[in-house]
């Protein structure tokens, strides 16, 4: 590999520092944080807002096709059973039934409630719903264990017959904990809970899938993963992948729930097959809410120690959580922010009766962070400390120490703290708290994306990716258009289809930085096509041509619209691509930061907490797109707002069931729970790769909780240690902290 | 959830009860502890004034949809969103509850932000409906060029109600919208991105763009 080397500054602000990168002779010089760019970094309206506000752009539940049928599951509403039997004979005979499958037979234990016993097929939804309404099920119920405190009892009624429920504890201990924290001068506990969290996407899982006459599918699939569907779906079908199409233009929402195809995908394809008809098969809101994906709950009981001027010395404990009747991924990271020298905490999985959990969001960050977080403000507080100071001192994330005090002068954080928390007169009472995150710096692959110039100077930009809300067809855009000196906007973008190069899943935080490095190399190809054939109508060298506000410029004054020196093209006009390289050795951070502030009015006498305002200073290295980041941003605080103060999946531990799937009995945050955000950018680059971009979509959400739960104590002096923080549990706290509980 | 600009329709079906009705008498009734009693009674005394059965199979309709007659076949009882949505292809207005909690359904009736999953298709006749489409190409243009503007989306199947529900705002309100108002119109529609704020942003600007064009 013939590489070049680029001398470039990389950090952000006045923190920079200079470093030497060698990468590809292929690969763009990558831009410092000190770059000139005309697009990037901008608010740059995002390129399918129009189809989207609009109501044209149409998603996989809109992929209406003739003669379309209609497929759905039938569900378990015991969370423990063995099937004694299914009649299906009384659906088959309805009008308009094509197919009905019995998916759970005689003897079939169920784990879950929202396990499949039978799918139906029908040429209406209301014919379908006869259907699902005329099959037959008998159970015979058996003892479950939905809860995970439940579940670790030895006794509790087993979600695996050959194993207990609860993992054996495991963990990442070092230095010698036990003795640091025997020695320690201060110590602070705390038992941490947090909920089991339903990602509910406002589109639900589901796909349209349709087979041609040779026995290709064409499945329009609600994915966060359009490569993982088409694997997955080829080997299903037991034929090669190039048989398989998977659109996902649009998709309305994942959080990570939507990777490979789920049991509704499936059927559409199957029932699609038998019916030989276009078949579409969507989750219903209740599916959704029971199997579409959860984050696992936590019990952490933590204890820190430090000493009396607060430098962290050890961390122990145990925590615990549900991956449903999975057996694992429901640990807290609540070790993860700080670099305490001293760690014993272990984490184990509880099985329980429930369906299984899925990656959320920043998985197990939010509840990590929420006790570890929550502790720290504790430690604070025994020590007489200011919870910001107290962070500060033992904080040495390279983002962090920056955005700590650019959040603190946002808020106010000298004026607006209480000294004394609860110390506000009246029932309304006001505070502010804080806490800070972590994520990886992700993404890889070495994607490619390839891109054409027409002799009409149209641009067109494709890859296989999908974008899941974060805007991924405006950042490829920007990158192209920053390369060709053309506007955002006068660059087609077409994505989601997988007969485009494959790309990466949407997960992790991954997607720009794995396609937009790819993007810009596809533009420089395309830049270096057309500077050839300007200069050879000008008799200039390709390196004198430049490409600036849609002109294409020469030596002595020569200049031409992109257009129209797009015309000395070949007929064929240029195909060219590009790929994401390696990641470069230099990085200004290994990891992102992200710091939050919140402020909060507590009625203490109705036990109703409102977000007032959050300040959220985050940072990915180079913002592409200021105006779509500032919105993921925002939507990682309502998010975590959400999980703060509302959200909370209830089942009935009798029956396993889950009381509350819909969107009034589970809350999300709304327009009116929704507080000033106030979002702040490191911008800069953090080397890395040429663009010098980090992820964003998940570190925005991690710190909200706690910044929440901090704030909430520092305006009651009531620590409430459970989320959502329900007016019953901050009554109830309030109540203890004035009992003189400890 | 605001019931703000829901208002109570009469029925253009000769005093057909709407499942919207239905639902309001039955939460009413629960929390007078006789479930679904007079709501029935109220019921069967309508369907008793002479009012023609219709249904279980398909009934003919005539309904109209953006400014233009749309004849549409369907049961009685199918919603107006599923109406909208299969035979008439406009897949503007989303289904994400079908239980009139999430918003992302809102369509205008007479003007009139509803939840089209709570609205019977055979109700919606003799009314005028209004989809995100139909805004689209007409009054509602400036907010849908606001929710670009401002970014008032992510992965936008709220979006449609969210521009309904504004649109709507903007019309009654007009250049005096206050973000109360604009907030107080959109408390029904759930966005699980996250993007209220610039919704907020949208419906202010909306106001004032459509001002302007007078």
């Amino acid at each position: 590999m013939a590489t070049e080397k680029t001398t470039i500054k990389i950090g952000t602000g006045d923190s920079l520092r200079e470093v030497t990168i060698e990468h590809d002779a292929l690969d763009p010089a990558p831009w410092g944080a000190d770059a000139k760019l005309t697009w990037v970094g901008r608010d740059v309206p995002r390129v399918d807002g129009f189809a989207k506000a609009s109501g044209a752009a149409k998603y996989s539940y809109d992929a209406y096709r003739p003669n379309m049928a209609f497929a759905r599951v039938l569900r378990s509403p015991h969370a423990h059973a063995r099937v004694k039997s299914v009649d299906v004979e009384d659906a088959k005979k309805l009008p308009g039934v094509l197919q009905v499958e019995i998916l759970a037979g005689e003897h079939r234990e169920l784990t879950y409630a929202g396990a499949p016993i039978a799918a139906v097929c029908a040429d209406t939804e209301a014919r379908l719903d006869d259907a699902l309404a005329a099959i037959r099920v008998e159970y015979e119920v058996l003892p479950c264990v939905v809860d995970a405190t439940d579940g670790l009892a030895d006794a509790s009624p087993r979600v695996d017959a050959k194993r207990p429920n609860a993992s054996e504890p495991r963990g990442r201990p070092r230095g010698d904990a036990d003795k640091a924290m025997a020695s320690a001068p201060v110590k602070v506990s705390g038992e941490y809970r947090t909920s089991v969290q339903t990602h509910v996407a406002l589109e639900p899982h589901g796909s349209v899938a349709e087979f041609d006459a040779e026995g290709n599918l064409t499945i329009w699939c609600s994915t966060q993963a359009t490569g993982s569907v088409q694997n997955d779906m080829a080997q299903m079908l037991g034929i090669p992948g190039s048989k398989v199409r998977v659109l996902t233009e649009f998709m309305g929402g994942g959080f990570g729930c939507k990777f490979g195809p789920d049991l509704c995908d499936r059927t559409a394809v199957k029932m699609a097959k038998a019916v030989g008809r276009p078949v579409q098969c969507m989750n219903d809101r209740r599916e959704e809410h029971l199997t579409g994906g959860n984050r696992p709950d936590s019990v952490q009981r933590l204890t820190l120690g430090a000493t009396k001027e607060g430098d962290f010395l050890a961390i122990t404990g145990e925590a615990y959580g549900t991956p449903g009747n999975g057996s694992g991924g429901s640990d807290a990271a609540n070790t993860a922010l700080y670099d305490i020298p001293n760690q014993k905490v272990t984490q184990r999985a509880v099985s329980t009766h429930t369906a299984i959990g899925r990656a959320f969001r920043a998985p197990g960050h939010p509840q990590g962070v929420f006790a570890l977080e929550s502790l720290v403000d504790e430690l604070a507080f025994a020590l007489g400390m200011d919870p910001l100071e107290l962070r500060r001192r033992n904080d040495k994330h390279p983002l962090r120490t920056l955005e700590w005090p650019v959040g603190a002068q946002r808020i106010d954080w000298a004026k607006q703290r209480r000294k004394v928390p609860g110390s506000d007169k009246g029932p309304v009472k006001r505070g502010i708290g804080c806490a800070g995150g972590v994520w990886g710096n992700f993404g890889g692959g070495s994607w490619r994306i390839d891109l054409s110039v027409g002799r009409d100077g149209s641009v067109v930009v494709q890859s296989a990716v999908q974008d899941i809300g974060t805007g991924t067809k405006t950042v490829l855009a920007i990158l192209v258009a920053e390369e060709l000196g053309i506007a955002p906007s006068a660059v087609t973008v077409r994505i989601g289809d997988t007969r485009f190069p494959p790309g990466p899943g949407s997960g992790g935080s991954v997607t720009a930085v794995s396609v937009g490095p790819a993007a810009r190399e596809a533009g420089l190809r395309a830049k270096e096509g057309v500077a050839a054939v300007a200069a050879k109508a000008w008799g200039c060298k390709p390196e004198e041509v430049s490409f600036e506000a849609g002109q294409v410029k020469g030596p002595g004054g020569k200049s031409a619209p992109f257009a129209t020196a797009c015309a000395g093209l070949p007929p064929e006009g240029l195909s060219v691509s590009g790929q994401r390289r390696g990641h470069y050795k230099e990085e200004f951070s290994g990891t992102n930061g992200g710091v939050q502030f919140a402020q909060v009015a507590v009625d203490v006498e109705t036990g109703v907490v409102k977000v007032e305002k959050v300040v959220a200073v985050h940072d990915c290295g180079r913002v592409v797109d200021a105006l779509t980041a500032r919105n993921q941003v925002n939507g990682g605080v309502i998010q975590g707002i959400s999980y703060a103060l509302f959200e909370e999946r209830r089942l009935d531990k009798a029956q396993g069931d889950m009381v509350n799937p819909t969107y009034d009995s589970y809350r999300i945050c709304g327009m009116a729970d929704c507080p000033e955000i106030d979002v702040v950018f490191l911008d800069g680059s953090n080397g890395k790769n040429n663009v010098g971009l980090m992820g964003l979509g998940e570190p925005a959400t991690v710190p909200t909780a706690a910044a929440v739960a901090n704030a909430v104590f520092n305006a009651t002096g009531a620590r409430v240690r459970e989320i959502p923080m329900t007016p019953p549990r901050v009554l109830a706290a309030l109540a203890a902290a004035k009992g003189g509980a400890k | 959830m605001s019931q703000d600009g829901r208002r109570k329709r009469e029925s253009a079906h000769g005093g057909g009860i709407t499942r919207r009705d239905l639902f309001r008498g039955a939460g009413a009734v629960a929390a007078a502890g006789a479930v679904l009693g007079p709501a029935a009674a109220a019921f069967a005394e309508e369907a008793g004034a002479g009012v023609k059965t219709q249904g279980p199979g398909p009934v003919a309709l005539s309904l109209q949809v953006n400014g233009e007659a749309r004849k549409v076949s369907c049961e009685p009882r199918e919603t107006l969103l599923d109406v909208l949505r299969l035979p008439l292809d406009l897949t503007g207005p989303k289904r994400a509850c079908d239980r009139g909690s999430c918003g992302a359904c809102t369509v205008l009736l007479d003007g009139q932000p509803v939840n089209a999953c709570m609205v019977l298709a055979v109700d919606a006749e003799g009314h005028k409906v209004t989809t995100v489409e139909g805004l689209a190409k007409g009054e509602g243009k400036a907010v849908v060029d606001a929710f670009v503007a401002r970014d008032a989306l992510q992965c936008g199947f709220c979006t449609p109600g969210m521009v309904t529900s504004c649109a709507a705002a903007v019309a009654t309100h007009g250049v005096g919208l206050t973000i109360e108002q604009a907030r107080a119109a959109t408390a029904g529609n759930l966005c699980r991105c996250g993007t209220y704020p610039h919704v907020l942003q949208a419906a202010l600007d909306a106001a004032k763009l459509a001002a302007r064009k007078g």
